[in-house]
Order: C-alpha cells, then structure tokens, then sequence
C-alpha cells in the first residue's frame, strides 16, 4: 500500500517533467493531437532550432551561468571571511553586529525591491551584470552557516598556528577554509541554484535583451510565444535539465537539514 | 584582553577581524538595510522616479485601506490560497514524509523524485504546469478530466479556476520541501517509543496519532510557519500562469491577483513606489503578526 500511494506520488512529480521532454521533441500536428500521447511517433529536434535561432538563447543560459557562477564564489570568500571573524575574533560590536544581520531574515524581500530598484537606477546599472551580481555577492545565510561551522573548530588549532607566526589570513587560508569544506560544498549548491533560478529581481532590473537570464527568457517565451508550446517546452527543458542532472549526483544536498527555508528564500 | 589600552588602540588590534566581515557589512548595508528603512519612508510619500518624493503622510495607506477595492481583492485571493495550500501542501507532504521513512526499499529514489521541484524554477515548473492546464481538449489536464466524464475547464481563462489552478501548482511545487524538513523531524523521534508500542500491541494508526504526529509538533510548526511565509509571499506562479490573459498582474478580472502581484503591478508597471512601498509593508506587517500568532499562541498551548 505504501509502493502504490508512494509510486502515484512519484508519477504525479514525474509527469510534468516527462510531459515537458516529450512535448519539446514533437512536430506541431503532434503537440496538438487528439488524443493528447506520451509516444512521440516523428521526434524532432525542430522546436530547439527555433528556440536558439528566435531568440539568443545561448547568451541567455550563459548570462544565468556567469551571474550564479560570480555570486557563488564571491558568496563563498566573502560569508566564510566573515563566518570566521564572527565565530573566532573577539571585537567591539561584534554581536550587535551579528544580531543586525540575522534580524534582516525576518524582512521578506517585497520591503526591498523598490529602494534596491532606486539604488541600481541611480548608480547606472540597470540592465548591467553589476545589477545582477552586486547585491547578491553576500548574503546573510552563508554568513550564518559558515560561522555556525567554524564555531565547530577547536580554538587550539587556531592558536597553535599564532605561535607559528600565521598571519590572519593565513589562518584562514590555511586551517579554517579547509575545515569547512562541507559546508561550502552546501553553501554553493545552493547558491548557485538560487541564483540560477532567481527570477523577481532580474525582472525588474533587466529589460533588454541581451542582458536576461535564463528564467526571464522563459518568462519572455511564455508571454510571446505561449502557443508554441513545443518551443516553450525546449526552453523549458534547457533551463531545468541540466541544474535537476548536476545537482542531484552530490549528497550534500540532502543533508542540509533545517536551512532548506533558505532554499526558498534566496530562489527569489 | 589589556584594560589599560585604549578604546582606539584596541580597534586598532583587532582591524582584521573588521576587515574581513567589511564585505558583507557594507554590501549588507547598501542593499538590504538602507532599502529596508528607506522603503518604510517611501510608504509616506508619492514618488514616481521622474519627480522628487512628495510626502503625503499617511495618504497612500488611507487609499489602500479605503479606497482600494483591488487591493481588498488581492488580499482575499492571498488569503484563499494561504488557506489552501498550507494545510492541503503539508498534509501531503506528512504522508509523503512518513511512507518514506518506513522501512522502504527506492528510499532515495523516491525522496530524488519528491525533491525535483525544489531544484526547478518556480518559473520553469509554472511553464509547464500552465501547459499542462491549457485550454483546449488537447492539453493533458484536460484530456484526462474528459475521460474520467468529467467536462474539461479552461483553468487560465475561467475566474473562478485560476486561483485553484495556481494552488495545484504550489502545493505540487512546494511538497518536496516541506517533506525533506518532516523527514528531517522524523529521523529525531527514537525508535524506542515504536518498539514500546509494538509489544504493546499498538497498530500503525495509533503510532501515527500517539507518537509521531505530538512528537514531530515542533517540525510542523516550523515547517507550517515557513509554509504560510512563503505562500503570502507567491508571486512567479500567479506572473507566469496568467500571462497574457488580463489586464493587470493578475489575470481575468484580477481573479488571481495576489498581493505581490499587486505591488509588483503598483511599483514597476505603474511606477507608483510610495503605494507599492506602502503595500510592502503592510505585507512585512501580516507577515510578522502571523509568524509571531503561530510562535506565541500555537506553540504555548503545546509543550511537550
């Protein structure tokens, strides 16, 4: 009983992705067949010519990858440089500090749209990889999880290496940054996903071209071309497939445990 | 550390732990705290980007609250879908959670499949499922309903099965999630209270409703928090679904027209930021009077 509620489950996951492949390799008389066929009886790669050749696809899927790949290891140095300094340096203001940053989750996002519109208008990067990256260079969460991890990490260790002369940052580039490899390994899976996915805030600092990312490009093929839906589907599928194909092979993933509200929040 | 040196000598000691958080501090300032403060100041303003910001007072709340009959729509659509997708969405993802942690063989598969949405766009999945409701017979949705003898309904186009169509979407999208934070409360409930109720003679109705369901109480609130969280929060599913279909952000006769679409309409389509920063905290406002309801009362009235 267990298999036939947990496999029905999985069929009702399954089926939109699989409807989304098959319908992006039908011919047009296929997708508007009756009855509607999981077969697909003349495969055709039609639907993805005219997808990369009616718009600049490419360009889109590597803005998304530049953008979430930039904020991914600027996320990475910067929440970890700070983690440490939260975790292991004692200095004035240190908690308040602290508490400011976490206090900032329980703002949702909507709060900061229109001042960080202004903000990206007034210093001219509408429409600009700066307005897509900048403001996500360093986010919070990773502040948090890096500095939970390091707290984790014997002072002695730390200590050890003043005697031996380290410098600072040598301490970090050398003892902490290898300890909290895990960590990171979670923190860009889904950083990068996050960022990949994102789509309010490209919405509203990109408008030409050039310049969108992957989600606003399928955006864009759902307002004006929605009845191809053959093509809305390929689109469908370059943006999804190869994010569901790299990051369902690392476990990290899974055990993040009780940060996935972060997932939810930093898809935005 | 020396009480005879100086407040400035001290700093000075300890400049590199300022340098390293300077990056996240200062960007942290710029866009999100100073946006943050500076959007509660816009909410008493008219500002249109071209001229400087008036200040009205409390105007642009007063003609939410009393003159805005959208806005009242927006709210009440936002509140039909919190109402359904919360409890519907975590419902499921209970009886997924549990299944999945019995002893099972495909655990991992199952748990891969149920957390696809979670790595899929919200905008990609909306595509998809807005395909999948299309109007005509030879969308599946449809297909499938005119089998079973129902009549096929044009989901995106009928006022009254948008809002529905768009809860679909969300409870499907949101499962997995919410399943991986329950099965993340499951695992912490010691087989030990099983193995009692076994000898007990226990069956596996009285585990569920005896055990696992006041023991996983603490996960649920959570999971129910950050649930109604995020549903008064959706916005792509309603943008991507209603697409071309009405004339503001939010489809036929705005029957799907949530707050977040509302502002996203008020700010960026018709550039009114002092309303759109109004209504952004009047969300901020429900937001945190629902989260601190569901922390004080829920969880006072059950401590175990």
């Amino acid at each position: 009983m267990i298999y036939a509620f947990l496999t029905l489950g999985a069929l009702t996951m399954a089926i939109p992705y699989v409807w989304m492949i098959v319908t992006s390799i039908k011919p047009i008389e296929e997708v508007q067949a009756y009855p509607p066929s999981f077969l697909v009886h003349h495969p055709t790669i039609a639907p993805y010519r005219e997808l990369f050749s009616l718009l600049p696809m490419l360009r889109y899927l590597l803005n998304s990858l530049f953008v979430a790949s930039t904020v991914t290891i600027c996320n990475l140095f910067f929440c970890s440089l700070a983690g440490y300094a939260f975790a292991k340096h004692r200095f004035w203001g240190r908690d308040k500090i602290f508490l400011l940053l976490l206090s900032a989750i329980m703002i949702p996002y909507q709060v900061n749209l229109i001042p960080g519109f202004i903000i990206v208008k007034n210093l001219g990067w509408l429409n600009s990889f700066y307005a897509l990256i900048v403001p996500n260079l360093a986010m919070v969460f990773g502040v948090f999880l890096c500095r939970q991890y390091i707290m984790s990490i014997p002072n002695d260790l730390i200590d050890m290496a003043k005697i031996d002369g380290c410098s600072e940052f040598g301490i970090y580039r050398v003892i902490i940054l290898p300890l909290i490899k895990p960590a990171l390994a979670a923190l860009a899976i889904f950083t990068f996903l996050s960022q990949w996915n994102s789509f309010v805030w490209p919405l509203i600092v990109i408008n030409t071209g050039n310049m969108r990312t992957a989600p606003l490009a399928l955006s864009v093929l759902n307002s004006t071309f929605g009845l191809d839906f053959a093509m809305v589907m390929a689109g469908a599928t370059v943006v999804t497939l190869p994010v569901l194909i790299v990051f369902f092979i690392p476990a990290e993933i899974y055990h993040l445990g009780h940060h996935y509200d972060w997932i939810e929040r930093m898809k935005r | 550390m020396d009480s005879k040196k100086s407040f400035w000598q001290r700093l000075f000691e300890q400049r590199y732990a300022y340098l390293f958080i300077a990056p996240v501090v200062i960007l942290f300032s710029i866009f999100v705290l100073i946006p943050a403060v500076a959007s509660f100041f816009l909410s008493f303003t008219k500002y249109n980007v071209i001229s400087a910001p008036q200040w009205v007072g409390l105007e642009n709340y007063r003609q939410i609250f009393f003159h805005d009959p959208r806005f009242w729509k927006a709210l009440r659509n936002t509140g039909i879908y919190v109402l359904g997708v919360v409890p519907v969405g975590i419902s499921l993802s209970l009886l997924i959670a549990v299944a999945i942690n019995q002893k099972i063989r495909f655990k991992n598969f199952y748990k891969m499949i149920f957390f696809m949405p979670v790595v899929t766009s919200v905008v990609a999945y909306s595509v998809i499922w807005r395909w999948l409701f299309a109007g005509e017979k030879y969308g599946l949705i449809n297909h499938w309903l005119i089998k079973l003898g129902a009549s096929p309904v044009d989901w995106l186009m009928n006022p009254h099965w948008i809002l529905p169509a768009i809860m679909i979407v969300s409870i499907w999208g949101g499962l997995g999630y919410n399943m991986f934070l329950l099965l993340a409360g499951l695992q912490t409930i010691p087989s030990t209270f099983y193995e009692a109720a076994d000898i007990d003679g226990a069956g596996g109705w009285h585990k569920f409703w005896n055990i696992t369901l006041p023991l996983l109480r603490p996960t649920l609130i959570f999971v129910a928090i950050m649930s109604v969280i995020n549903s008064f929060q959706v916005f792509e599913q309603v943008y991507i679904l209603t697409a071309g279909t009405g004339e503001g952000a939010g489809g036929v006769l705005d029957s799907a027209l949530t707050i977040v679409s509302y502002l996203y309409e008020k700010g960026f389509q018709r550039f009114e930021f002092g309303a759109a920063s109004a209504i952004a905290y009047i969300l901020f406002a429900i937001i945190f009077l629902v989260t601190w309801f569901n922390l004080k009362v829920v969880r006072s009235r059950f401590e175990y």
